[in-house]
């Protein structure tokens, strides 16, 4: 349980810190303090137990039947890298209490911040590959929206869309290779992964899933050639940088090569992948880093450099080099982090990071100054610090590498060049910024920052002292823990004493520290602004290339192959359907013969004699005579309707009869804003419409002749084994009504058919909203011609009738409305049992109401009676929805139905369903939804801001 | 019967796929319109041609599943109806705002070089 309260904790906190007001900045750093604090002791209580047990589980379970669970696991190397990340997440918070100044906006800062900090932590704990993934595309974007946080920025922005680009590709990359190794493993589970090396290594994909694993670790990681998002990432706010950019995130890259070290390692091709970019980050990186002016620059370079080291020593294929790797991801986390507080302090203090400005600032903030050295120190690898001890491993392991000769020789030449590198920066850092003349011409005057924002880096900088002193008592029981997880039976014996006599490591470390020192001689002396050698690699401008070179590609790409025309996406459709109905039908035609055909009810054929020719006229009417092309497509409409009834489906020929009638309104009511077409009929038409002409019809006649034959071999063979007889038989027993097709709707499926009832809500309101800002064609604005030549005055609402020709409709109208009211209900409560139900029901009202105010006139039923169909429709989905929770209070799922039978006093014997409820709701929501789009559209001749323009013509 | 059917559908999906090739918007929806009628029938053609077998039980009498028709076609169709409908409506309404906003009624918003 306390695996998932350290994962959910963080988040917590980041929801709660994304809500408090913009300027509550203690509260904020309490808030995400408190959060942090109380995970690290969450994670460091777990010692005791990692100990004895080993592995610790937890799951949630989230789609059992799919297999799929929310596990976490946490073994020894888990729980260092959680302490690590729970850890500094304590002291960066604290840090950046006193670094973000008061208009930041903070409550952004820190729930990004505490949610990157529960990704980080998820990557760490997750138990399954799938999951690992998803954590680790949570933590590039919480690391997206750090470095772009102050999006005022350009460079930030930059910077941040950069680090994402990259790593979140790196990140589809590990996804796709965490699938490859689930298959090969059988199953994602981390456990199951870690036991099947064996299988993996031998399997045939092994170098896809390599490849691509080791691509997302080194995005992540910003090695080479991948390294140059990390120094544009640097515009981040420096804590960010520090917790980040340093110890946490670029770490992920690290985390997962050693954790599928177990899996993937051993093999030549690790070797040559993971080693070579490993060593030439580092020495690259080194060497890149001599050249920056930036403090933080310098830094990220120096990030590249030493996760390059720890790269290098995973790609050695030998468990030693795996123990200094890990101890190694401990000691730089430390240093660096405390290196990046202090560059952020001098930046806070002094307003500049530029080391061509700094200098001399040791007689203002001498503790600073302090901190930085000693950390710089233990950067550079200077005995008695932490960063020695994991150098010095280093330093024998690539000695003692059993490799072929131009690899054992030079492999300790280039560590010890890049260890002389590292010491040269490392003192021009520290001589640059804080000795020599004190700088004159700086923003701001230096002086120390507030005893609170050093903490967080002094205590870091006495962990570098206490770990490079005493190694065994301090890291040795946490190192121990964690190799052992990773290596199991197979750990080595290693020693972490300080001194291992005069040996050939120690030279190079010595050798590294002198060369260091006389190559930074020679910087000093350099005036030249540029890298030499390497300036013309730039990653910005190859990753700048890249992208503009798929940009428009892709723009190319999408000019070949989309239209923007209707006309030609709607052509696209349905030949790909055409294709897609054809295909199967050339593969295998063995049982294509066609039946003979029966004999025809003549009454039937001539229903759809009649019907087929409106379709036809249709077709021919709808460009030039709509009104025609409507009509006629209303017989076909009703010869549907008829062939329902014919074929044993009454509900289905009632609710197509009444939509046909609303449909023909609807239409109506619109072809009013529809201005004719003027054109002429043109004499001469152009060959290519001919042609096009040609080409659709011969298309619509392969689409027409082509589902009438799949309709007719489907009709002329028998129905297999379907799912009806199961609602057939149980819809009475189950459902407790007769009319199956409703039972169905109400019932079984009554989720879909919410949901269907749902979009016809939308729906309405959506053509509601779209009417409210309607501007209709110019040409349709002015009065039509019948309201011109009767040019009726404004109608008087307080008659009895509405005036004109109308007064005797008006009178059946009215009478019809009970009469209709009560057919409406009738088909409503009958549907159950009998053909009807909610759609017909309240179809028939709506159809009604319309008539209403057909015959009536808007203005005139308006002024009698309101309905207001938006309440129907939102009074329809709640009961609805709430026959659907009734279910909850007999602790039976959504929508499961209830029934109640029984006799009352005077009433009789009563039968009482949830279901009735739920297609009242569908009844209320059909009556809403179709009123208000009709009464929608109806009202746009009412609206005077269309008819302004036909007065003016008037005057 | 089958043979009237099917052909009944052709007829009436060759006229709604050449309406919905048309550049008139009221073309294309009088095209969905009749499409939408002939995949309805082939959708309730897949429980086959039954006459005088709706799906209404007897209660009186023990349920033989081969006296009723197959109900779920009819499900599936009667729901497609009223969204048929309500799909309708909203063309419509896009239909005439851009008839108003485009000055032409060419599906593509603009009258193009085709006609």
């Amino acid at each position: 349980m306390s695996l998932l309260a350290i994962i959910l904790l963080p988040f917590l906190g980041s929801l709660c810190a994304a809500f408090m007001p913009a300027n509550a900045r203690n509260v904020e750093a309490w808030l995400a303090g408190t959060a942090a604090l109380a995970t690290t002791v969450l994670v460091a209580s777990l010692y005791g137990d990692i100990q004895a047990e080993g592995v610790l589980r937890a799951s949630v379970p989230w789609a059992p039947s799919l297999g799929l669970e929310f596990s976490l696991r946490m073994d020894g190397f888990a729980w260092v890298f959680a302490l690590l990340v729970a850890a500094m997440g304590t002291l960066v918070v604290l840090y950046a209490r006193y670094y973000m100044s008061p208009e930041d906006p903070v409550p952004r800062f820190f729930s990004f911040f505490l949610a990157f900090m529960g990704a980080m932590l998820g990557v760490v704990l997750s138990g399954n590959l799938i999951q690992l993934a998803m954590f680790w595309e949570l933590t590039s974007l919480a690391s997206f929206m750090l470095i772009a946080y102050w999006n005022h920025r350009v460079d930030a922005r930059r910077g941040a869309r950069m680090a994402l680009t990259v790593t979140a590709t790196g990140g589809l990359a590990l996804l796709a290779g965490m699938l490859i190794l689930g298959h090969i493993a059988g199953s994602y589970d981390l456990d199951v992964v870690l036991q099947a090396g064996d299988t993996i290594r031998a399997h045939a994909w092994y170098p896809a899933a390599l490849a691509l694993v080791v691509l997302g670790a080194l995005t992540k990681s910003a090695q080479f050639p991948f390294h140059f998002w990390l120094p544009h990432a640097m515009a981040a706010p420096t804590p960010v940088s520090a917790y980040l950019h340093s110890a946490t995130m670029v770490k992920a890259g690290v985390f997962l090569l050693a954790r599928l070290w177990p899996v993937l390692a051993g093999t030549e091709a690790w070797f040559w992948i993971v080693g070579s970019a490993g060593l030439l980050s580092l020495v690259v990186g080194a060497y890149l880093a001599l050249f920056q002016r930036d403090m933080k620059g310098v830094l990220a370079y120096s990030t590249i450099s030493h996760l390059g080291l720890i790269t290098l020593l995973l790609g050695m294929n030998s468990p030693l080099a795996l123990v200094a790797a890990v101890f190694h991801i401990i000691n730089h986390a430390t240093f660096k982090a405390s290196l990046f507080m202090a560059a952020g302090i001098v930046d806070h203090e002094t307003g500049t990071r530029d080391m061509t400005r700094l200098s001399g600032l040791y007689r203002a903030m001498p503790i600073t100054a302090t901190l930085a050295l000693v950390a710089a120190a233990s950067m550079a690898g200077v005995p008695l610090l932490n960063g020695f001890l994991s150098k010095e491993m280093f330093f024998a392991e690539t000695v003692f590498i059993d490799r072929p000769d131009f690899q054992r020789l030079g492999l300790p030449m280039a560590a010890t060049l890049a260890g002389m590198f590292s010491v040269a920066y490392s003192l021009r850092f520290i001589h640059c910024v804080f000795f020599g003349r004190p700088a004159r011409d700086l923003p701001r005057a230096p002086h120390e920052p507030p005893g609170w924002m050093l903490a967080p880096s002094a205590l870091l900088v006495f962990a570098c002292l206490l770990v490079g002193m005493f190694p065994a008592h301090t890291i040795g029981p946490f190192l121990a823990v964690a190799t052992q997880s990773i290596l199991g039976a197979s750990t080595p014996e290693y020693s972490l004493a300080i001194w291992h006599g005069f040996n050939l490591p120690l030279m190079m470390s010595l050798a590294a520290l002198a060369g260091g020192i006389v190559l930074y001689q020679l910087l000093l002396r350099r005036r030249a602004d540029t890298v030499p050698l390497l300036e013309r690699l730039d990653g910005k401008r190859a990753f700048d290339f890249v992208q503009t070179a798929l940009s428009t590609g892709s723009e190319r790409l999408l000019r070949i192959l989309v239209s923007r025309r209707l006309q030609v996406q709607l052509l696209l459709i349905v030949v790909f359907a055409l294709a897609a109905v054809l295909l199967p039908l050339t593969a295998d035609r063995a049982g294509w013969t066609l039946a003979s055909p029966g004999l025809p009810d003549p009454a039937f054929a001539l229903l759809w004699l009649v019907g087929g020719a409106c379709a036809l006229g249709t077709a021919y009417k709808a460009k030039r005579h709509r009104l025609a092309a409507l009509v006629l497509s209303g017989g076909t409409g009703l010869a549907t309707c008829l062939t329902f009834a014919w074929f044993s489906a009454p509900d289905l020929a009632l609710t197509q009869l009444t939509v046909e009638v609303v449909t023909v309104v609807l239409l109506l009511l619109g072809l009013r804003w529809l201005p004719r077409r003027n054109d002429a009929s043109a004499p001469d038409i152009p060959t290519s419409t001919r042609l096009r002409r040609w080409r659709d019809r011969s298309i619509a006649l392969l689409a027409g002749g082509g589902l009438g034959s799949l309709a007719y071999i489907v009709l002329t063979r028998p129905a297999g084994e379907g799912i009806s007889p199961f609602f057939l038989e149980q819809a009475l027993p189950l459902g407790g009504g007769l009319n199956v097709v409703n039972v169905i709707l109400v019932d079984f499926r009554g989720f879909d058919t919410l949901g269907e009832i749902t979009v016809l809500g939308i729906v309405a309101l959506t053509v509601y909203a779209l009417l409210r800002r309607f501007r209709p064609a110019p040409e349709s604005m002015e009065l039509t011609q019948q309201q011109q030549e009767h040019s009726a005055p404004p109608p008087d609402t307080d008659a009895v009738l509405p005036p004109g020709p109308m007064a005797v409709p008006a009178v059946l109208v009215r009478l019809l409305m009970p009469l209709a009211l009560l057919v409406s209900l009738y088909f409503l409560l009958r549907g159950h049992n009998a053909p009807g139900g909610g759609f017909v029901g309240g179809l028939v009202l709506a159809t009604t109401v319309i008539l209403q105010y057909i015959v009536g006139g808007t203005v005139w039923v308006e002024s009698r009676s309101r309905l207001h169909p938006p309440h129907w429709i939102a009074l329809g989905l709640l009961a609805a929805a709430a026959a659907g929770c009734g279910a909850w209070l007999a602790s039976l799922p959504f929508l499961t139905s209830l029934a109640w039978h029984g006799s009352l006093p005077l009433v009789g014997e009563l039968h009482i369903s949830t279901v009735l409820l739920f297609d009242i709701g569908v009844y209320m929501l059909v009556v809403g939804a179709t009123v208000l789009m009709l009464v929608a559209l109806a009202h746009q001749s009412l609206r005077a801001h269309h008819r302004k323009p036909a007065r003016a013509g008037e005057e | 019967m089958e043979l009237v059917y099917a052909m009944a559908i052709g007829v009436v999906t060759g006229s709604g796929v050449w309406l919905l090739l048309r550049p008139r918007t009221f073309q294309v929806i009088m095209g969905l319109a009749l499409l939408s009628y002939a995949v309805n029938l082939f959708i309730f053609a897949m429980g086959r041609l039954n006459m005088n077998q709706a799906p209404v039980l007897d209660p009186t009498r023990a349920v033989d599943v081969a006296q009723y028709a197959d109900p779920v076609p009819q499900a599936l169709v009667l729901t497609a109806i009223v969204i048929g409908f309500a799909t309708t409506a909203l063309f419509l309404v896009v239909l005439l705002a851009s008839r108003g906003f485009a000055g032409t009624d060419h599906v593509d918003g603009s009258e193009g070089e085709h006609r």
